[in-house]
Parts: structure tokens; C-alpha cells; sequence
């Protein structure tokens, strides 16, 4: 397959327009993880949701795909098919922007220590001392990729290349709500207690999920997030502070 | 308040509709019942919308007891159930009137077994329904004590129906779409995996359920190298180890591992029912017969209650009551599990 950049110069496959179940169908606009990838199935599903597409029931991205679930009784899915595949030649999605009214993050994490008990070995893993792990980690912003898997739960990227380190073969069996985990150069804030192969390597007091809230998912794929290192005696303070656990935030231009 | 209070109660035990929709882009999978087809025949046998949540029971029943007079259906997976003692037919709908007992055994056959109340349950809504999402966070497995509102009824006299559930509780096929990565499986493993018969695992939840291959494990082209993507209930995910493990209601929203196929939703029950070592195999079926079995289904579902009919006939509905010889039969006390032709 042809390498592609950036510039629009891809393999003619991609996008790929696939059903998936009988109510659903999946663009998928590569097979890896880029940045355009992902830009273009982030701007593909906002576009869908803008035209409000009569028989389209719900729209949602991956790392580089978009899917829409289609109503159960449509009738006329021809019609349906032709207007998303006219939406799709419409432009280039690799170049398009990112979503408006993005945020930036910042989030207080308390890195390393009992809460957070993975940090040694997953600097060990990317060859960095904890330091030098908890500096790399805090100097750079990282972008929500994706929403998936679990309610709220936010896939960020990308870290630097030292971080391309594998999930563990053992699951962790359960790390707690809010914590900040690590593998194949992505952070995921984990909003459900669950097991995990990731590794555990900060705490945070926020809440990435809120069933209660009147806005129940805080973040939103395009949001830039900086995890901000405290201390122990800080972060005990802030878990006190409420679902935002001392995150604050702002638009960005 | 009416209310449905539970005495005592098996693992697993949820009140459920049909989920959430329009969050999977937040990360939230719909959820609702394991067996969708149980909500339509509760819905038939009680003569009220199929949407009101329901209790489904995972395998083993429990004791509940009325706070008023309530009418109540059993569906899903055939369970031995009671009133007072006196054996009720399953798949059927019954009164339970004020401070009764009703107990529910395991299961006979399948997996999920239903409890549905006329009104349906009134417990809190939480983003749209009030299913339990155990992976989501939201709800919780029922325990002794709870005692769950059950809302208004309007026709709280309509009870004593039966149906003849569609058999799904035992081994069975399920028909299957090709999908985005169906590609990714040489053409040798697709024929085997629609030629083979699997064995349904004792790994099996809400989330999903997984088969043990009566032959060699299953191998992608991809091998585990696939990029994360949106996922379905009924997606057929081959992990690691080479078997299948079919999605269901509560899955994640997303995953990485090769997809053989999906299931379709008018088969997700007999997914759901399977029980341990029950036999299962996958049909791959065309797109457009997959999407004409739906719609087939869903149909067929939303007119059960043509297909239900009286368990027993009632007294004030015999008009020639006084004619009848009403003591003739000596009964073996299962009057109720018997059924009209």
C-alpha cells in the first residue's frame, strides 16, 4: 500500500464505505492511526450530524472511522447510501479542520505513588527514569482521539515515539475510576472502574463520566488535555473538589 | 406506592428495557435486555407497549411479593414458577394479588428468563431508560429488600394470557452478515467457520458470550493488528486464542480484535439464551436477505399478541355458567400450566 501524508496523496481505497450489521454502515478512512485519519472522521461524522440526513439514527467516530446507524425500518436505504457517498466525494476530509469549540484541559494528576503504582515500570518499558517519564508526559498536550469503548472514556494522543510500549499481557484486574493509563504511545483517563492491560502511571480526581450531570461526558473528541503533576497532600485536596477534581478549562481560538 | 418487593433474588438480576440510544459517540453501548424477543411476548401477554422495563433474571429466579393486587407476565427462558405455592405456566400472564409469593426457580432451558408487571416498573430513569448498564456504571444488580415502584395499570383486569414462545432456547443457527473486516479471513476460514458447530462457553455476560470451536482455532490475515474501530452487539470478534465471541447488549463501543461477521439482531436472541455447552453454528446469509429476515422479525414481533390466547376461560366471560357441570374434573393442580388449544 502507497505511504500516505498528509497532502491528500493516499491509496485510492481509503475513504471505505462498508456496512456493518444490518442498521449500520462504517466509513473507515485508513487502517492505522494518523492525524489526518482522524481529522477527516471527526469533520466526515460532524458533516453527517450538520445535513441531518433523514433515515441516519445516530452518528459516532473511532480512531479513524465514522459510523451511523441507520433507522431499523428504512425503507429507501439506496437514497441513504447515495447521499453519504455524495458527501463523501464532496471534498477531501484529510484536509479538513478540526471540530469548533474545542477546549483546552487542564487536568491535576498525581503521577507515580500507591494511587498511581505502574510509573516506574512503564518508564522502564519507554527507557526513561520516572522523572523524566512524569516530564515528557506533562510537557505534552495531547489531543482526545476518540470517545469510546467505556462511557466518557477518552483515547489521547499522540506521546512521544519512546512511548510506543506495549499493553501488558496480564490484565491489571481493577484500577479505580479517574486513573491515567498508558500504552502504544496514547493516554486513556479511565471513567469506570474496570480491568485493564494498560498501564497505570497517574491518579486523577476527574470525573470523565457523569450520569447525573446535565452534561454527562466532560470531553469531546478535538479537546487538548495537559496533565498538570501535584502533589500527594494537593491531590487529596482536590478529590474533595467534585467531578472536575481541580480540571479547568477553556475554549481554544 | 405499588410495588414489587424482592425477598430474595439470584445473581444477575436487572431491571431492563430496550437501553439507551444516540450516546455511542459518548462512549455508552445501548444495553437494554439480553432478549429483546421476551420484552415483545411480555408486552403481548399484557396488552401494553413493549417498552416498560422489566426484571431479567440471569439463570435464576428469586421471591417477590406484591404490594397490591398487580398483574405480572413470565417470559424468556422457562423458569418453574409459583404463586402461593400453586404452580403458574411460564410464557404466560398471570394476577399476583396483594402480599402473594411469587417464586421463581432456575432456568429449564436457556439462559435469561423475564418478569414483567402490568404498568411496567417505575424505578428512576437515568439518560433515557431505566435499564441497568453495569459496564456503564449505572444501576445495580437487585438484593433482598429492594423494593421496586411498579407504575399505574390501566387495564388490571386483562390477565391470563399465553403464547408459544419461538423456540430459541436450545442450540441452534444464527444467521450472519459479512462486515468491514470479513475480508480480513481467508476464504478457507470463512467456510469453515459457517461449516463447524460451537460449543457456547462458560464465558458468557451481558457484554458477550464467547464459542469454543469444535476444530482448530481461527486465524486472520491481520492476526491482531487491527486498528480500533466501532463495534455492534452481534459483531463476531475472533480474539486472541482463534474463538469467536459474539457482542451483545452491553458491550463496548469499540474494539480491536478481527470480525468475522455479524449476528443478526432477529438471532441475537438465540445467542442470548444459549446456555454453557449448548450447540451453536453461524449461517452466513446475503446482505439483502439478512435486511428482509429483519425486517421479517420485527414485524412479527410487534404483532405477538395476535398469537397469545386464554390459559384458562374465566367464569364471568361463560354465559351459560349455570349449565356447566363445574365439579365433575378432578384436578392434578396445574390447571394453570394447562393451555386451550
Amino acid at each position: 500500500m502507497t505511504n500516505p501524508d498528509s497532502s491528500g496523496m493516499r491509496a485510492p481505497q481509503w475513504p471505505r464505505l462498508s456496512p456493518l450489521g444490518s442498521d449500520g454502515l462504517l466509513v473507515s478512512f485508513g487502517e492505522r492511526l494518523e492525524e489526518a485519519a482522524n481529522r477527516a472522521a471527526l469533520a466526515f461524522r460532524a458533516a453527517v450530524d450538520r445535513a441531518g440526513m433523514p433515515g441516519v439514527a445516530e452518528t459516532a467516530t473511532s480512531l479513524a472511522s465514522t459510523y451511523l446507524r441507520l433507522e431499523p425500518a428504512l425503507e429507501d436505504r439506496a437514497r441513504v447510501m447515495v447521499q453519504v457517498q455524495a458527501l463523501l466525494a464532496g471534498r477531501d476530509w484529510f484536509a479538513a479542520a478540526l471540530p469548533e469549540n474545542r477546549k483546552l484541559w487542564r487536568i491535576p494528576c498525581l503521577f507515580g505513588t500507591d494511587r498511581a503504582p505502574q510509573l516506574a515500570e512503564a518508564a522502564a518499558e519507554a527507557g526513561l527514569t520516572p522523572d523524566e517519564a512524569v516530564r515528557s508526559i506533562a510537557e505534552t498536550r495531547v489531543r482526545v482521539q476518540t470517545i469510546g469503548f467505556a462511557p466518557g472514556q477518552p483515547y489521547l494522543g499522540e506521546l512521544s515515539p519512546e512511548w510506543d510500549i506495549p499493553r501488558q499481557t496480564q490484565l491489571t484486574e481493577r484500577i479505580p475510576v479517574g486513573a491515567l493509563c498508558v500504552a502504544i504511545r496514547q493516554l486513556v483517563l479511565f471513567p469506570v472502574s474496570t480491568p485493564t492491560g494498560w498501564r497505570h502511571i497517574g491518579q486523577t480526581a476527574f470525573r470523565a463520566f457523569r450520569p447525573d450531570a446535565a452534561d454527562p461526558f466532560p470531553l469531546r473528541p478535538g479537546d487538548e488535555v495537559i496533565f498538570e503533576p501535584v502533589t500527594a497532600d494537593d491531590y487529596s485536596t482536590l478529590e474533595a473538589a467534585g467531578p472536575d477534581g481541580g480540571a479547568l478549562s477553556e475554549l481554544l481560538p | 406506592m405499588r410495588a414489587l418487593i424482592v425477598r430474595s433474588v439470584g445473581s444477575g438480576v436487572t431491571v431492563q428495557d430496550f437501553g439507551r440510544q444516540g450516546l455511542l459517540g459518548s462512549g455508552f453501548s445501548r444495553g437494554g435486555a439480553m432478549d429483546r424477543q421476551a420484552l415483545f411476548e411480555g408486552a403481548a401477554l399484557l396488552r401494553q407497549k413493549p417498552d416498560l422495563a422489566a426484571v431479567e433474571m440471569a439463570g435464576f429466579g428469586g421471591v417477590f411479593e406484591a404490594s397490591a393486587d398487580m398483574r405480572i407476565a413470565l417470559t424468556g427462558a422457562p423458569m418453574r414458577a409459583k404463586i402461593d405455592g400453586k404452580s403458574v405456566a411460564w410464557s404466560a400472564s398471570h394476577l399476583l394479588p396483594k402480599g402473594a409469593q411469587l417464586v421463581i426457580g432456575p432456568a429449564i432451558l436457556g439462559c435469561y428468563g423475564y418478569l414483567h408487571v402490568g404498568g411496567g416498573f417505575d424505578t428512576p430513569v437515568c439518560l433515557g431508560s431505566r435499564s441497568a448498564h453495569l459496564a456503564g456504571g449505572i444501576g445495580a444488580a437487585l438484593v433482598a429488600g429492594n423494593v421496586l415502584p411498579v407504575a399505574e395499570d390501566p387495564d388490571s383486569e386483562l390477565f391470563g394470557f399465553g403464547i408459544d414462545p419461538e423456540q430459541r432456547f436450545e442450540g441452534f443457527t444464527v444467521r450472519v452478515l459479512c462486515g468491514p473486516q470479513t475480508r480480513l479471513f481467508a476464504d478457507t476460514e470463512q467456510a469453515r467457520f459457517a461449516a463447524e458447530s460451537f460449543r457456547r462457553d462458560t464465558r458468557g455476560n451481558r457484554m458477550g458470550v464467547r464459542f469454543l470451536p469444535e476444530g482448530a482455532p481461527f486465524t486472520s490475515e491481520a492476526g491482531l493488528s487491527v486498528l480500533s474501530e466501532v463495534v455492534v452487539p452481534g459483531d463476531i470478534q475472533i480474539t486472541g486464542d482463534g474463538t469467536p465471541f459474539v457482542l451483545m447488549t452491553e458491550c463496548q463501543t469499540t474494539g480491536g480484535y478481527p470480525r468475522i461477521g455479524t449476528v443478526l439482531q432477529a438471532d441475537l436472541p438465540r445467542v442470548a439464551q444459549a446456555r454453557p455447552g449448548d450447540t451453536l453454528r453461524f449461517e452466513f446469509v446475503d446482505f439483502d436477505k439478512g435486511l428482509s429476515i429483519e425486517a421479517a422479525a420485527r414485524k412479527d414481533w410487534q404483532r405477538l399478541s395476535a398469537r397469545t390466547r386464554r390459559l384458562v376461560r374465566r367464569p364471568e366471560e361463560i354465559p351459560d355458567l349455570l349449565s356447566c357441570q363445574l365439579i365433575g374434573g378432578v384436578t392434578a393442580g396445574d390447571d394453570l400450566e394447562r393451555q386451550d388449544p
